[in-house]
């Protein structure tokens, strides 16, 4: 139950969407691009969001495309979770974003939802942040179609009025081994401690990681360490642990300390499975 | 507080309902409709008490507004007469309390209108959006088994 009311506008198309944005901020309120929506109806029953004009993007075509275009899978911002699981026409991400919240929740929050949403976890981004994906985004000075790496730093870098509307991925990619572990504190349900997505590709491992700092990122610098030839997989693991970005989190889900053990131990199996390493 | 009417499609029939547009879609089926079979539980999307099927998949109503069904086709538990996961919960004992029955035969429904080879990890993967606190799992699974095995 939202304990405030907004309007609700379902836009047929992308420029009437950032049309109605523009009009509702010109107003004095406050728009709120809306796809999935999981997010501002449990954050905003408990005062954690608010909107006073909910702009439903999921009525556009754009959004809702899954399609190989060339060389390059291009997916909608739109497509639940489960539309994508279902297709699979991305396993890695299918895999990734299988252990996102469960399995009737995924048919409700978005591809785009998840890489745009306030818990920072945004899981669904892993994939994309290693394939070098690209991003079409709309706004008010138009389409813009960018690298991921140019417009996600920690989150995707919006404007104010713009709104994701695909991701493409180029087929290499799509059909590169992988591997995406997810840990949890206990069980197979729950919040995630860590989350590590990797990607082998011209011989070398990828890495992207959630729940380890308060944002999900790619490190060069991780990747360039666990490449590195002639030294053996547990240095490499050791001295991957020390180039991390900061800060690393620190609650009730698990210490840093923790995290760090098992994060030791994500590697190692990113390593087993895409690097053939033994211990 | 602003109303809106608008008609939503619940169990074959067009309704008429008037709503907020940031009420969910649980709240103005048991409060607009009358159809209290989808129960209130988180209210939060965690517990899958209040799942209904939207266009034949299972949604959490907590998790949906109103108005975002329009033109979709949702079924609650109402909308339900005598399908074999009902037998198979009666005939399995898949319930104690019932609190979560609804929600529960509503994903299950789903699943086997999907899925209807379902093995073992897509049971599973399905059934983990429900939570029970009789702890009835066992006998769940043999209700979705029973129909399941059928087809």
């Amino acid at each position: 139950m939202l304990p405030f009311d907004f309007d609700y506008y379902r836009p047929q198309s992308l420029s009437e969407a950032v049309e109605l944005y523009q009009y509702v901020a010109q107003q004095g309120k406050k728009p709120m691009f809306f796809s999935g929506g999981t997010e501002l109806i449990t954050l905003g029953r408990i005062d954690l969001a608010h909107a006073d004009a909910v702009i439903d993007i999921k009525g556009i075509a754009e959004g809702r495309v899954m399609e190989m275009d060339g060389e390059y899978l291009v997916l909608g911002s739109t497509l639940s979770l489960t539309n994508i699981e279902e297709a699979n026409p991305f396993p890695l991400l299918t895999k990734t974003s299988s252990e996102i919240a469960d399995h009737t929740a995924r048919g409700k929050i978005t591809v785009g939802g998840n890489i745009c949403g306030q818990i920072f976890y945004r899981e669904a981004v892993l994939p994309f942040l290693l394939s070098d994906s690209q991003v079409v985004l709309v706004g008010p000075k138009g389409v813009k179609t960018a690298f991921i790496h140019d417009v996600f730093n920690q989150e995707l870098q919006l404007e104010k009025g713009e709104f994701l509307v695909q991701l493409a991925t180029e087929r290499r990619f799509v059909e590169a081994p992988s591997i995406s572990i997810k840990r949890r504190q206990q069980w197979d349900t729950g919040y995630p401690l860590i989350t590590i997505a990797a990607l082998k590709i011209d011989r070398e491992i990828r890495v992207a990681i959630s729940g380890l700092c308060p944002f999900p990122f790619r490190s060069r610098e991780v990747e360039e360490v666990l490449n590195r030839q002639g030294v053996t997989g547990e240095a490499r693991v050791e001295r991957a642990l020390t180039v991390l970005p900061r800060p690393i989190l620190n609650d009730i889900e698990g210490s840093t300390e923790y995290r760090l053990f098992v994060l030791k131990n994500l590697f190692i199996d990113v390593l087993r499975s895409l690097d053939g390493m033994t211990v | 507080m602003s109303l809106h009417t608008f008609p939503l499609n619940v169990n074959g029939d067009k309704r008429m309902v008037t709503a907020r547009f940031a009420d969910t879609l649980l709240f103005v089926l048991r409060g607009r409709l009358g159809l209290t079979g989808a129960k209130p539980g988180c209210l939060n999307g965690d517990c899958g008490a209040c799942s209904v099927n939207v266009d034949g998949w299972p949604m959490k109503s907590c998790l949906m507004l109103a108005v975002e069904a329009i033109g979709k086709e949702v079924t609650t538990i109402e909308g339900l007469k005598d399908t074999p996961i009902q037998k198979a919960f009666v005939e399995n004992f898949a319930f104690q309390c019932g609190y979560c029955t609804p929600g529960f035969i509503m994903n299950c429904h789903a699943l086997i209108k999907q899925h209807p080879d379902a093995g073992d990890d897509t049971i599973k993967e399905w059934l983990e959006s429900n939570i029970c606190r009789c702890t009835g799992y066992a006998e769940i699974e043999k209700a979705v088994k029973s129909v399941l095995e059928k087809k």
